[in-house]
């Protein structure tokens, strides 16, 4: 198959075959990751940039070895603030990086769109390690392998989403990629985290939980920014914990089969407890581990071949 | 010195005029309306084919002197202006420093007078340095010229301060206009409130935001007995309280621009910064509410909120670029589309542009009576034209309709009877 | 277009070569202790699986058979026409093997250099030997066949084709101008 896009902006834009090639281009990286010499060439000479505005140990963590696995050079740059706060702007950084013969940009920012504003003005690839509230595909790439390798597959299965959707990328991206692979994705959360016009994204909004758990066949549970607490969205994490997280009781509300999920990193005893975190149904390292077979195979279509007019 | 404006279809809806006749201007009035006016020696303008219209008004324009300079100046403002058709514009005072006193005030009017291409006719500040704290010295700023007060650029926030700002500059005579806005239901946000906010993950602005605010000046315009005018109203709800308020007897006079009654927030998708707004570009049951209350007169003027931004400003992440766009260049075919769309008519559509802002701003422009200055506006309604950012004269070119033909435009504009602006 | 289509191997003669290979095979390597086979995507590893069979009928003893998917260790990623990996199985240890490398025709050679590269980043085989259904010649690289069915002078432009039946048993091989 010929993977049409230079760019990784968002799921939004991707056909459910091309998801599919991606996971299934990712199930042959992960294979590399089990070696005893994790390496290929595949990206030998390709350099990778890792431009991180936002602080991410994890997803920055994944793409480096990913790209190192394949033999490119990745260089992490963290920046700072809003190209305003900053005095440089964004387009100005990025287009230093490229003046560098980068052949790829991998990039995290706090502005939704921040991804797609690149694409437009730069001619290197462009993958998108989450912007803004906008879209996190390679995390929602992940999960979908997750899902698939605990499941078999995608179709036909319900999936319960927890926590803040509002500020959440991973939902929107998680809700698009699931959805066009067939999946039902149901999402829940306190009234003040529930966006308008969320379910129109493809999926059922709930604010009782216990609804939204009910028959499902993977729970994912998201992180609770500590910072919402006080704010006008939620009296305290101690209310919140006691509407809003997983406990085994509400488990049990699931399918007796049902996967555990959590894109990380887990405040434990606040989104689920301990007991359910390291039990048998998460597959929370899995995912961790998928993610780097997964950004492999991103990586991959987005330097190998000539450049694309995306 | 005479011109006389040849053969057009003068429509005047101040005077109920919808017909052939020749303008005859003498020392920079109107002389003479009538048809086949034989003049002699006059300088003739053929308007054959034309709709010849009392000079536009654009109520609500930010020139951007002093201070921002490198957005736009009164130079190039009213020559965007006069280009746009329109005569006479009324500058909002956010400008650095803010126009709440008199010699700024002066400043900003003598430099248009003789530097412009337009008139230009200051709003005033309501508060001092636009901070909400102190008002502005209103009777002497009108007496130097301003036609009314504003802290447009955002809200006045305390709700005393607003009631004091309407029955001071009742005192006078002079409007209050409101940005209706209550920042803490913004929040921060950056586009309208649903389905595609939450899809593109910005911050949305419910319509709450304004009809809150809308609510309380028109309480409080109730309560003093002055008047209020909003503007730019984007929401049904708004609309309505506004329909409301005036079948109550209040004394409540309103704007909406074109991009509000043009454009829905589906235009953000992409993150395209010329569709960031404040307020910003609503749903189309807004677009249908605002439409249906131009048809109705609940709206009394279309104004630009023509707001010249440098591509710096523009060419950033869609959460921090700077709201507004250019507007006096596309007003007048954006305006015609209503008509062509059957929504006002002809004479209403000019009404809105010309009397009805006269009216609320109390000046002495906006109609073809004998003796009046005149400001004349000639129009092509059926020429298609490319909006090119090269060809704008604003100095910035952030409008949302660069690369589209729109149809109808000033071919040219008489300012005291003198050619301002020509094109074929 | 019938004209320009030869047949250069028939079921038969496929599997009489075939026979002939796991014969040289085995004899090279005098049985099968330590042998492995490593097919490459997609047609070797039905080779391989065919000699696999034959070893097995001639020697009792079936050697695992393992699969290499060369994409990741190709020199030409600059065009785009096909960017799907398959995936590589190689489920032992190669180090002290004798491993037999297996692909249905030898061309340039460059699919053979990118397997080996591959191979070796699973240890440190004892020896890489290559077997072959079919060669046709042009080599670009310096790499020449251990084992082969048939030798088959082409043009460049000339295709060889491997045509395999549902069970992926090899069928024929025919040569199209």
């Amino acid at each position: 198959m010929n993977f049409p896009h230079k760019n990784i902006i968002g799921i939004k834009e991707m056909t459910a075959e091309e998801i599919n090639f991606i996971l299934d281009s990712a199930e042959s990286f992960k294979e590399i990751n089990r070696r005893d010499i994790k390496k290929v060439p595949t990206l030998r000479g390709k350099t990778i940039i890792n431009l991180f505005f936002e602080a991410s140990t994890r997803t920055r963590t994944s793409f480096e070895i990913a790209g190192k696995r394949m033999s490119a050079d990745t260089i992490n740059i963290s920046a700072s603030g809003s190209s305003v706060a900053k005095g440089e702007t964004l387009e100005d950084t990025a287009k230093n990086i490229e003046a560098m013969n980068a052949d790829a940009i991998v990039m995290r920012h706090s502005a939704s769109g921040a991804c797609e504003y690149l694409a437009k003005r730069l001619d290197c690839a462009i993958v998108n390690a989450g912007d803004g509230m906008h879209e996190h595909p390679s995390q929602a790439l992940l999960d979908a392998f997750t899902i698939r390798e605990h499941k078999g597959k995608i179709e036909g299965l319900t999936v319960a989403i927890i926590g803040d959707i509002t500020h959440s990328r991973v939902v929107r991206s998680n809700i698009y990629c699931l959805s066009k692979l067939g999946a039902k994705v149901r999402v829940a959360g306190p009234g003040t985290m529930l966006p308008p016009g969320i379910d129109k994204l493809g999926c059922e909004a709930y604010t009782n939980i216990d609804e939204a758990i009910k028959g499902s066949d993977v729970v994912m549970m998201l992180r609770i920014q500590r910072e919402r607490q006080g704010a006008p969205l939620i009296p305290s994490v101690r209310e919140y914990c006691k509407f809003f997280s997983l406990t085994e009781e509400r488990l049990k509300l699931a399918k007796e089969d049902a996967i555990v999920m959590h894109p990380g990193p887990i405040n434990r005893g606040v989104e689920l407890p301990t007991s359910i975190a390291d039990g048998p149904q998460n597959v929370i390292l899995d995912q961790v581990e998928n993610g780097v077979a997964v950004r492999m195979a991103l990586l991959y279509l987005a330097c190998g071949g000539e450049k694309l007019q995306d | 010195m005479k011109v006389l404006v040849k053969s057009g279809r003068v429509v005047d809806p101040a005077n109920n005029i919808d017909e052939k006749l020749d303008i005859l201007i003498e020392d920079g009035k109107i002389a003479e309306l009538a048809a086949n006016i034989d003049a002699g020696d006059a300088e003739i303008i053929n308007a054959a084919g034309t709709i010849v219209t009392p000079g536009l008004i654009d109520m609500h324009v930010h020139l951007r002197e002093p201070g921002l300079e490198y957005k736009e100046d009164i130079v190039s403002g009213t020559a965007a202006a006069a280009a746009g058709g329109v005569t006479s514009v009324a500058c909002m005072p956010n400008t650095c420093p803010p126009i709440d006193n008199l010699p700024l005030a002066q400043f900003v009017i003598n430099k248009a007078r003789y530097e412009g291409s337009a008139n230009v006719f200051p709003i005033g500040a309501i508060s001092q340095g636009q901070k909400g704290e102190i008002l502005t010295e209103m009777g002497e700023l009108l007496e130097g010229g301003c036609v009314g007060f504003s802290d447009d650029g955002g809200p006045v926030k305390n709700g005393e301060m607003m009631r004091r700002a309407l029955e001071y500059a009742n005192t006078f005579g002079a409007p209050i206009i409101s940005h209706a806005e209550d920042l803490s239901l913004v929040a921060g946000g950056a586009m309208n409130e649903g389905a595609v906010a939450t899809e593109l993950g910005l911050k949305g602005i419910p319509n709450a935001a304004e009809d809150a605010m809308a609510s309380r000046d028109i309480m409080l315009a109730e309560l003093t007995g002055a008047h209020l005018h909003l503007a730019h109203v984007s929401t049904r709800g708004s609309l309505e309280l506004i329909r409301q308020a005036k079948s109550r007897g209040v004394r409540v006079t309103c704007e909406v621009t074109p991009h509000h009654f043009s454009l829905t927030e589906e235009a953000v998708r992409g993150y395209d910064t010329n569709a960031k707004m404040n307020p910003p570009l609503r749903t189309q049951d807004d677009v249908d509410a605002v439409r249906a209350a131009l048809a109705d007169g609940t709206v009394d003027a279309i104004a630009t909120d023509h707001a010249p931004h440098h591509v710096d400003d523009k060419n950033v992440e869609f959460a921090v670029a700077a709201n507004g766009i250019v507007g006096l260049e596309t007003l007048l075919p954006l305006t015609l589309k209503l008509v062509a769309d059957k929504v006002i008519s002809l004479p209403q559509a000019i009404s809105l542009m010309s009397c009805n802002p006269a009216k609320i701003l109390n000046i002495d422009r906006g109609t073809l009576s004998i003796g009046a200055i005149a400001d004349i506006t000639l129009i092509n309604p059926n020429k298609e034209w490319l909006v090119e950012a090269e060809a704008l004269r604003s100095k910035s070119k952030n409008s949302y309709f660069i690369g589209q033909t729109l149809r109808g435009c000033a071919i040219k504009t008489l300012r005291a009877g003198k050619v301002v602006f020509s094109r074929d | 277009m019938a004209d320009d289509v030869i047949e250069i191997l028939d079921t038969t003669g496929i599997q009489r070569a075939l026979t002939r290979i796991a014969h040289e095979i085995l004899e090279r390597n005098r049985g099968t202790d330590d042998l492995l086979l490593v097919g490459i995507r997609t047609g070797g590893i039905y080779i391989a699986n065919a000699l696999q069979k034959k070893i097995a009928e001639i020697e009792g003893q079936t050697v695992p058979v393992g699969t290499v998917d060369i994409t990741m260790y190709r020199d030409d990623l600059g065009s785009r026409a096909n960017l799907s990996v398959g995936k590589t199985d190689i489920p032992f240890k190669l180090s002290g093997k004798q491993v037999v490398l297996v692909d249905d025709v030898l061309f340039t050679g460059r699919t053979i250099r990118a397997a080996m590269d591959a191979l070796v980043d699973f240890g440190r085989p004892l020896t890489i030997q290559l077997a072959i259904l079919v060669d046709r010649g042009h080599r670009e690289l310096p790499i020449r066949p251990d084992f082969v069915g048939r030798n088959l002078p082409t043009s460049r432009s000339e295709q060889i084709e491997v045509e395999f039946d549902d069970e992926k048993i090899p069928q024929s091989v025919t040569l199209h101008k």
